[in-house]
């Protein structure tokens, strides 16, 4: 069992992490702090989990936001999805295992990665409305979201959601207000099956291993972590008791990378297209420096009298 | 064989024989028509990029902010559009592509250094005044589809995230290229002189019609006149 985060002491604190420690700030320049702060994980157990959302309340609560009561549709998933009021999901899959013929209920536990190279914040045009601290955690800055979209093209994980009251985005903090001082993401606190645990990115990996020995042990040959590599790592990884298939776990994607359309539009598409048009530009205006205007002669409106004349004569 | 047609030389262009000789070429509406599609263009082409580069994002300001860009860019792609629209019904068939055009498009050298009686005698519009019409028409086209595809605030759930990313790419090349297309358009208007005129007035000198449209004239001289055609009523 991993030792839970301490309960923090009540006296005033000041943030362990803030404008300092940016690595990367969206639309913009920013100089990466010299020294990197410890990487944080949350790690969740799939293995561990019971499904009782009770992370799910935690969120609610701790985030002060306030889902819509739905109709029960008759799926375990409530609300239906991630919404902008819903940052965290438990997603539910009744798989058949193949070689068992058992029915196995995967529950995942849905939301922000933190991903080490994030595509929301790599796809956002309004500077400083997506923010990745040296500490792991990415993190929106409503103030300064336009509400645009394009963190949900850029995310391999289909996360963001704007809000229609407010026209920004909403996603999972990583509960950055309260890992700020010293405490756990409001999920992991929660969670009565210490399912979700919280910790350096070291001691998770760590704690994942013995996990997943344990997990092999009883009989889960491929269990392993998912900390996918075409994203840097995230920051928020999963013990799966089938890490070969991800996709099994509610579409969890295998091997997520950002789209290279996205990589495209926002790579050379950006450059070659200022290139393009500013070439016009400049080709316009040299052609002028060089040939002068192009201007109507004497001779010509002679000639169009003389055309005109023809006919009212 | 030569039976003229309004379609042929533009609705309401007629010749005023004097001294210089005027024509009219553009109608009252299809100027303000013109203009309306300028003006949301430039406003477009602003809002657009500030969203397209990072270091644009400053022309956010001119609307109010990226909050104001976000809601406002898409209302004006719908005016744009609407206000093109009305420019193509205007204009097709005066953009037609002729044997002419070919031969004209073949000296482009004598076009650019301005060698103008080295060119075929051309009717209302000349090759290059038509690849403008044409490639707006398509690159407006593909940016009003792509771009209700990427307009999350209505039409958000219509499509996957992967078309919206097709979409999005789409899009900026679109405008790229529009923009590009824009600034020949503009440049070509600002090179040749008195063709501004054209546009804001509505008519040009006939020495202008000679030298560059000597087709268009041609037909307009030959163009029964126009008894009961009073040039007010020309709208």
């Amino acid at each position: 069992m991993f030792p839970p985060v301490p309960n923090p002491s009540t006296g005033p604190q000041s943030p362990k992490f803030g404008e300092q420690d940016l690595m990367r700030r969206s639309a913009s320049n920013v100089t990466p702090p010299a020294e990197r702060q410890t990487e944080v994980a949350k790690l969740i157990d799939v293995s561990k989990c019971i499904g009782c959302k009770a992370c799910q309340a935690a969120c609610i609560e701790w985030n002060d936001t306030h889902p819509e009561i739905e109709e029960n549709v008759g799926v375990y998933e409530n609300p239906h999805d991630l919404t902008p009021d819903m940052f965290t999901l438990m997603r539910f899959t009744e798989w058949e295992n193949p070689e068992t013929n058992n029915l196995e209920w995967l529950i995942r536990k849905d939301g922000c990665m933190h991903c080490e190279d994030p595509g929301c914040l790599k796809a956002c045009p309004a500077p400083g409305a997506i923010v990745q601290y040296s500490n792991g955690v990415v993190d929106f800055v409503h103030e300064n979201c336009i509400g645009c979209g394009y963190c949900i093209k850029g995310c391999p994980f289909n996360i963001p959601r704007i809000s229609q009251v407010d026209h920004t985005a909403y996603k999972c903090t990583l509960c950055s207000d309260r890992i700020a001082v010293g405490q756990g993401p409001a999920c992991a606190k929660a969670c009565p099956t210490q399912a979700i645990v919280y910790g350096t990115k070291e001691e998770m990996k760590k704690h994942a291993e013995g996990r997943i020995t344990d997990l092999k042990s009883r009989g889960f040959a491929n269990a392993g972590l998912y900390d996918p590599p075409g994203v840097g790592g995230t920051h928020v990884m999963y013990v799966l008791h089938h890490a070969d298939k991800p996709e099994i776990y509610a579409g969890l994607p295998n091997n997520p990378t950002i789209s290279p359309i996205v990589e495209a539009w926002k790579g050379m598409t950006k450059y070659a297209g200022l290139a393009v048009m500013g070439v016009a530009a400049v080709t316009g205006f040299l052609h002028y420096m060089v040939n002068g205007p192009n201007r109507v002669s004497e001779e010509d409106e002679e000639a169009a009298e003389r055309l005109t004349g023809d006919r009212s004569s | 064989m030569s039976t003229n047609t309004e379609s042929d030389v533009g609705k309401g262009n007629s010749v005023h024989p004097g001294k210089p000789v005027m024509v009219d070429r553009y109608t009252g509406g299809a100027r303000i028509n013109h203009w309306i599609t300028a003006g949301s263009l430039v406003l477009l082409a602003l809002s657009g990029l500030s969203l397209f580069h990072p270091r644009l994002f400053f022309l956010s300001a001119l609307f109010g902010g990226g909050q104001l860009v976000r809601a406002i860019h898409p209302w004006i792609g719908v005016v744009l559009f609407f206000s093109f629209l009305g420019l193509f019904l205007r204009f097709w068939k005066l953009n037609l592509w002729k044997r002419e055009d070919g031969t004209w498009l073949a000296r482009v050298r004598d076009v650019l250094t301005a060698h103008d009686e080295r060119l075929p005698e051309v009717g209302k519009y000349n090759a290059g005044q038509k690849l403008v019409f044409w490639s707006m028409s398509i690159l407006i086209i593909v940016l009003i589809t792509s771009g209700v595809v990427i307009w999350d605030e209505y039409f958000a759930a219509y499509t996957t995230i992967e078309q919206k990313r097709w979409a999005v790419l789409v899009h900026s090349i679109a405008a790229i290229l529009a923009i590009s297309v824009w600034i020949t358009h503009v440049y070509a208007a600002i090179w040749v002189k008195g063709t501004i005129r054209g546009m804001v007035r509505g008519s040009v000198t006939g020495g202008w019609a000679w030298r560059y449209h000597r087709k268009w004239l041609r037909e307009l001289v030959a163009k029964p006149p126009a008894k009961d055609e009073k040039r007010t009523a020309a709208e």
